[in-house]
């Protein structure tokens, strides 16, 4: 009965093109945990944007001698660090330039890296031997020696991070999206398009990525997470965000020292990357199944 | 009766002296070996033969979908309304796919991509080759073809998999006829579903048929099928086009090429009181290595000394060509 009352309903409105976004966000409610992190991940943009109306910048980096080390009180809620700092405001100062990181460095590799894929997997053959072998000339070199190289070249700052960790991660898409695509391009909806008289881009960007979503997307958020983590390596070689600039690697690898005496030094910085990479993580499950038509009841 | 005659005889398609092979590294395969056929304007040519004759590769020629890394078209000819398609560059080709002619392939479970509706697909291929209509006029074409196909348009927001096999054959035919194509090929359209769809199907496919007027190149390798919805028919062997004629002449003449006679005595006779089939000994000859004279002479009964010699030439009875020594 409510079936054919929503079915009229479609058909009353018949000219109106189903809304796809509406339909997935109503699946993607449907999952407990992806709510929650979609929540949370909210709670800490929005707490971190809103970082200069909570603490004053200052006193992220001015440094009071008078408090070294002081445990979590009511003045210093996450206490202060070896320099007398304030570790809630450089956790709130340092999510903002640790997050903005990791997520633009996602995005750029996810879309440089899907793109090249794409090409490598459907035209197949010579262009596919050129971007692969090229791509092993990257892969030669460890991660961290080639982002290490990279910035070095080109000066540590928040553009050339990008840059740098873009340059390391997008090899990774390469090779999960060229896997996919010689998988769907073989299909025979695709075969169907050709004969429809569907061009190759268009056969690509609308029948085989949206196809490949659902990986591309889980692999999206697993790699913001790692790249959070990859980034604190970066800072404890020295080679992250210039200091005093606060940021959570850089937090995590000074507290190092302390971790006897000051163990909450370690276990704010660290508990702030768990969140974001939990809740993202969260986020990811949730939306590949709400992108996978065949779970929808 | 006399008008359809008349008009029967304009062509649309005609296909001259085709050599298609696959070239690997290893080998070559000579998939289609100087093929000849014609189909005339709303009529349907059924193209018959067993697995690996080289049916969808003639399909996919006419196309121009061949696998690119391997496919090869050596020579010959497709003329389409008198112009001949291998000489179309790769932009001219995508203008015809689906616009001028148009293809229904075999397992509808996987011609339909999983992630979209399917309304938005058909909305898709109709807005490929009408970039100036708006929305509206997009949907309730949409909406008309659903309708023609016996569907309800309200279902055009659900997605592939919530349809059954037939209903999902009906929507890539729905696809294939959305912008009224003057050639629809049908790639065994019924093969992957059962038998009572099977009949809903091509009883729909030779109604829209008639009703558009659309020619029809229906390959399959049921002669059930090719007696209900063809009006002209070819049997292929091993490449080669070995019988052609109405399809009169086909079922009814008094002529058959030696294999067009075994593919009829394996059908089952529900009044002949034979315990067995009467099938085909032997295989198909392997397509890297074909022999020289006919194709079919290592499995024929008829066998003479010039059948390993020499490939035979056509005979023509009027409409009824036949590829054998037993009638040159």
């Amino acid at each position: 009965m409510e079936k054919n009352a929503i079915l009229q309903n479609e058909s009353n409105m018949k000219y109106k093109r189903p809304s796809q976004y509406k339909e997935i966000f109503r699946r993607f409610r449907k999952s407990k945990g992806a709510m929650i992190g979609l929540i949370t991940f909210t709670l800490v943009l929005v707490i971190l944007l809103c970082a200069e109306f909570i603490v004053p910048y200052e006193s992220a980096i001015s440094q009071n001698f008078d408090q070294l080390l002081a445990k979590p009180s009511k003045e210093h809620l996450f206490g202060t660090d070896n320099f007398g700092r304030d570790v809630f405001a450089r956790i709130l100062y340092g999510g903002k330039t640790s997050l903005s990181i990791a997520l633009l460095a996602t995005i750029t590799s996810c879309i440089f890296g899907s793109i090249i894929g794409a090409l490598a997997g459907y035209f197949g053959g010579k262009v596919d031997q050129l971007i692969m072998r090229s791509l092993d000339i990257f892969m030669s070199v460890p991660d961290i020696l080639f982002t290490m190289a990279v910035v070095l070249a080109l000066g540590a700052n928040f553009i050339n991070l990008i840059i740098a960790l873009t340059l390391a991660y997008f090899t990774n898409y390469v090779r999960l999206v060229r896997s996919q695509v010689l998988n769907l391009s073989e299909q025979d909806y695709v075969e169907a398009a050709k004969a429809g008289g569907s061009g190759n881009i268009r056969i690509i960007l609308s029948h085989i990525l949206p196809n490949a979503m659902g990986v591309i997307i889980v692999n999206l958020t697993l790699n913001i997470a790692k790249i959070i983590i990859y980034q604190s390596t970066l800072s404890f070689l020295g080679l992250g965000m210039p200091p005093p600039k606060p940021e959570w690697g850089l937090m995590l690898s000074e507290a190092r020292e302390y971790m006897r005496t000051a163990p909450h030094l370690l276990f704010f910085p660290a508990g702030a990357i768990v969140l974001c990479a939990t809740s993202i993580n969260l986020i990811g499950d949730g939306l590949r199944d709400a992108l996978d038509p065949h779970l929808k009841s | 009766m006399e008008m359809v005659n008349e008009k029967s005889n304009e062509l649309i398609l005609e296909i001259k002296d085709l050599k298609v092979i696959y070239k690997t590294d290893l080998e070559t395969v000579e998939a289609i070996n100087d093929i000849e056929l014609k189909i005339y304007k709303g009529k349907t040519l059924g193209l018959v033969g067993e697995t690996g004759a080289g049916k969808t590769t003639t399909a996919l020629s006419i196309l121009r979908l061949l696998p690119s890394n391997t496919g090869r078209i050596l020579k010959g000819q497709i003329n389409f309304n008198g112009h001949n398609l291998l000489d179309y560059d790769e932009s001219m080709m995508q203008a015809v796919r689906g616009n001028l002619i148009s293809m229904v392939f075999q397992d509808p479970m996987t011609s339909l991509n999983p992630v979209f509706p399917v309304g938005e697909q058909i909305a898709e291929a109709i807005r490929l080759h009408n970039t100036e209509i708006d929305e509206e006029e997009v949907q309730r074409r949409v909406d008309d073809t659903l309708s023609l196909v016996g569907i309800l348009p309200s279902r055009k927001v659900e997605y592939p998999h919530q349809f059954s096999g037939g209903m999902k054959q009906r929507v890539v035919i729905a696809m294939a006829l959305c912008l009224e194509p003057q050639l629809l090929i049908a790639d065994e359209p019924t093969t992957a579903l059962d038998v009572t769809i099977q009949a809903q199907v091509l009883a729909m496919i030779s109604d829209l048929r008639n009703r558009l007027g659309t020619s029809m190149l229906m390959i399959t390798h049921d002669l059930g099928i090719v007696a209900q919805t063809c009006d002209d028919v070819a049997v292929m062997y091993a490449g080669e086009i070995i019988e052609s004629g109405t399809v009169r002449d086909i079922f009814l003449g008094e002529q058959h090429h030696p294999y067009t006679v075994g593919l009829f005595n394996s059908i089952p006779d529900l009044k002949s009181k034979a315990k067995r089939l009467k099938p085909i000994p032997g295989l198909m000859p392997d397509p890297t290595n074909l022999p020289k004279g006919c194709k079919f002479a290592e499995r024929c009964e008829h066998k003479m000394p010039i059948c390993i010699e020499q490939r035979p030439n056509v005979t023509t009875f009027g409409t009824h060509i036949i590829r054998c020594h037993l009638f040159g």
